[in-house]
């Protein structure tokens, strides 16, 4: 700790050699982001009406339900007594921001759920009328009893879809702006302890979101051999990159504000991001993660002349440099937060290993889970190609 | 007249949405009934209700406790670590309670190390250089029990819960092992026990104070450097020394009013 005048030797406090919080706790924003931001790009559709978006409007939304679903995985691979998992729901403290978790992450789980059933539920229906054996029983389950597919129910349907797309947007800011509170309500710690955190991990929320889209929708395409939509994939870089420079805006102004006030702990932020975070933040989450997709995604976001396999590569790239922003972004906070010893005095490592509950091998698995749902979900339900709800009648 | 396929869909909204409130209220209830649920103490179980000890002349019948650290006194023995280590189980490597000690040098700077639990004596901690030293003093640790706890408020399942005297305690049975609480603490002084696998921190030794006792660390001082009593008791120790000196708290900005104060507390201790 050379950089306080009137320290010589790091001290750190007993208890703080060992960082309390894991990888996992950096996944469990990390998905719970991409969950915000999906759901996001899909309301750009259905509430906002942006047509260029409609190519990936249910592509998102169950997107966003897969990343839901799986959420709470790092949450549970973390917990040292996860068997009392529901104890937050069941006696919950109204005095503690984690005890809301359970309730907004249920609520929001239940949007999602009745927002996707609503979507294919034509589908369902056609198939549980048309399909017999194992495949025919699951489609009569799905379908929850409810067979009406007339116009007048999937105008009904329809009326709904568009109010719990109305309703989804704020549970996503809250869900994620939730998030982002768990840290800043914590007065303890001088690197998380900001008005802003909530506001600063909705933006990369959103941000990571809509680079899953696209990287999903540029998949798939690729996959199935057909073009992106060269409007669709303007859109959507468009608005990747309004969101990141919001995003970046956010994260700039409180980094700049802590510089400049030069409080207390300031000396042991700076030490922090000059020494433990030099790369994860000034190489990955500034420059790679942000300074790079801010110049490339206006080429894909707003030139007509592109080819169309350029455009997708720009965009492709730009999408997966952004993923690592975010990715980076919840590391620093998370690991940099417990990095240094709440003396100010010293810093201590993370661990990191391949190996165990919370390991590398661990949280790659948990990341992997999600597009495995998405893999298993194009299975049951008409998500992609595009097209196809055409055929099967599934509600736009 | 209504549409048979919209009375279906209205009879499973509305079933939909008495299953939802049904199934909410049963997560409220139980931490409803809870609190009014008589409080059975069970063997091995801190007794949360227990009576409050005999105090002497003068004091109040609801105890108020407190914990006064002279750091004129402390000579970093490190007994009071050992004693507390034994007393409560506590893993090696993890701290209930530790012992600072700060050097101010000539040249302006400030060093501080960890005292052993054997003390300096005998230790690898190299000693100060006499020429070099302005002032040299210990500070020991341990929870502030704060009126107004962090790591009590963001505890989402009730798991750290305040004794009537005040004093921040873990529900061992409860804690998910979230570790919030610890990440909370502005002091350092929550851990993630790592044989129990739940939360856990310095309590003042209450299964000791609950029977009349002193806690570990105030019995194995041999200076009176800690002195734990009831403010509420002016025969006490504590009351009286407290009432001729002046004292400090740790973090004092952070709002969080320590129950732990000091006596010779520099700025420079955090």
């Amino acid at each position: 700790m050379d950089g306080h005048p009137l320290h010589t030797a790091p001290f750190i406090f007993p208890n703080d050699a060992h960082p309390a919080w894991s990888i996992m706790i950096v996944l469990y924003p990390y998905i719970t982001g991409m969950v915000a931001g999906a759901f996001v790009v899909s309301s750009m559709y259905h509430v906002f009406h942006r047509e260029a978006l409609k190519p990936v409007a249910k592509l998102a939304v169950v997107t966003s339900l897969c990343f839901c679903a799986c959420a709470t995985l790092p949450l549970l691979l973390h917990l040292h007594q996860p068997q009392r998992a529901l104890n937050v729901m069941v006696t919950p403290s109204p005095s503690s921001a984690m005890a809301g978790f359970g309730f907004i992450y249920s609520g929001y789980m239940l949007l999602l759920l009745v927002d996707v059933w609503l979507m294919f539920r034509p589908a369902i229906v056609a198939r549980a009328r048309s399909l017999t054996g194992r495949w025919g029983q699951l489609y009569r389950v799905l379908a929850l009893g409810v067979l009406d597919i007339s116009p007048g129910a999937a105008a009904i349907d329809q009326r709904l879809i568009s109010a719990l797309s109305v309703l989804g947007i704020p549970v996503a800011c809250v869900l994620h702006g939730y998030v982002g509170f768990l840290f800043g309500a914590i007065k303890a710690n001088p690197w998380w302890s900001t008005s802003l955190m909530p506001v600063i991990f909705l933006s990369s929320a959103i941000v990571s979101g809509i680079a899953v889209v696209i990287l999903v929708y540029l998949f798939l395409c690729r996959w199935s051999g057909i073009e992106a939509e060269p409007e669709c994939m303007r859109a959507l870089s468009r608005l990747l990159w309004m969101f990141l420079i919001l995003a970046v805006a956010f994260e700039g102004v409180e980094l700049l504000h802590i510089a400049y006030e030069q409080e207390a702990e300031w000396h042991v932020i700076r030490e922090l991001l000059g020494s433990k975070l030099r790369f994860s933040y000034g190489i990955v989450q500034i420059l790679i993660g942000s300074l790079i997709p801010l110049l490339i995604l206006p080429l894909p976001a707003f030139s007509h002349r592109l080819a169309a396999r350029c455009r997708d590569s720009w965009s492709g790239v730009a999408a997966v440099l952004v993923l690592f922003q975010v990715l980076a972004m919840r590391w620093n906070v998370v690991v940099g937060g417990q990095l240094f010893s709440k003396s100010f005095r010293g810093f201590v490592d993370y661990p990191l290993t391949w190996w165990g509950r919370e390991g590398l091998i661990a949280a790659a698995v948990v990341l992997a889970m999600p597009l495995v749902l998405l893999f298993g979900a194009m299975k049951i339900l008409p998500v992609w190609p595009p097209g196809i709800d055409d055929h099967e009648g599934t509600i736009q | 007249m209504f549409d048979v396929a919209e009375e279906s869909r209205r009879s499973f909204l509305k079933h939909a949405t008495t299953v939802t409130i049904g199934a909410f209220s049963l997560t409220i209830l139980p931490s409803t009934l809870a609190e009014d649920e008589p409080q059975v103490t069970k063997p091995g179980q801190l007794p949360i209700l227990g009576n409050p000890p005999a105090a002497g002349h003068g004091a109040s019948p609801k105890p108020v406790y407190g914990f006064l650290i002279d750091t004129t006194r402390c000579t970093g023995a490190g007994k009071c670590l050992t004693a507390c280590r034994v007393e409560n189980k506590v893993p090696e490597g993890q701290s209930r309670t530790w012992v600072e000690r700060y050097a101010h040098l000539k040249d302006g700077s400030v060093k501080v190390d960890l005292v052993p639990e054997t003390g300096y004596a005998g230790s690898e901690i190299p000693p100060l250089d006499a020429d070099d030293v302005l002032r040299a003093y210990f500070v020991p640790k341990l929870c502030n029990q704060c009126v107004e706890a962090p790591c009590n408020q963001v505890c989402p399942v009730h798991a750290s819960i305040k004794s009537p005297e005040g004093i921040e305690l873990i529900d061992t049975d409860r804690c998910i092992g979230c570790g919030y609480c610890v990440q909370a603490c502005p002091y350092g002084i929550r851990f993630m026990n790592q044989d129990t696998g739940v939360a856990d921190k310095c309590n003042w030794c209450y299964h000791r104070i609950m029977r009349n006792e002193q806690p570990a660390c105030v019995e194995a001082c041999p200076t009176g450097a800690r002195v734990f009593g009831r403010l509420d008791d002016p025969e006490s120790e504590l009351a009286k020394r407290l009432a001729t000196v002046p004292t400090e708290v740790l973090k004092q900005h952070l709002g969080t009013i320590p129950l732990t104060r000091y006596i010779g507390l520099c700025d420079e201790v955090t």
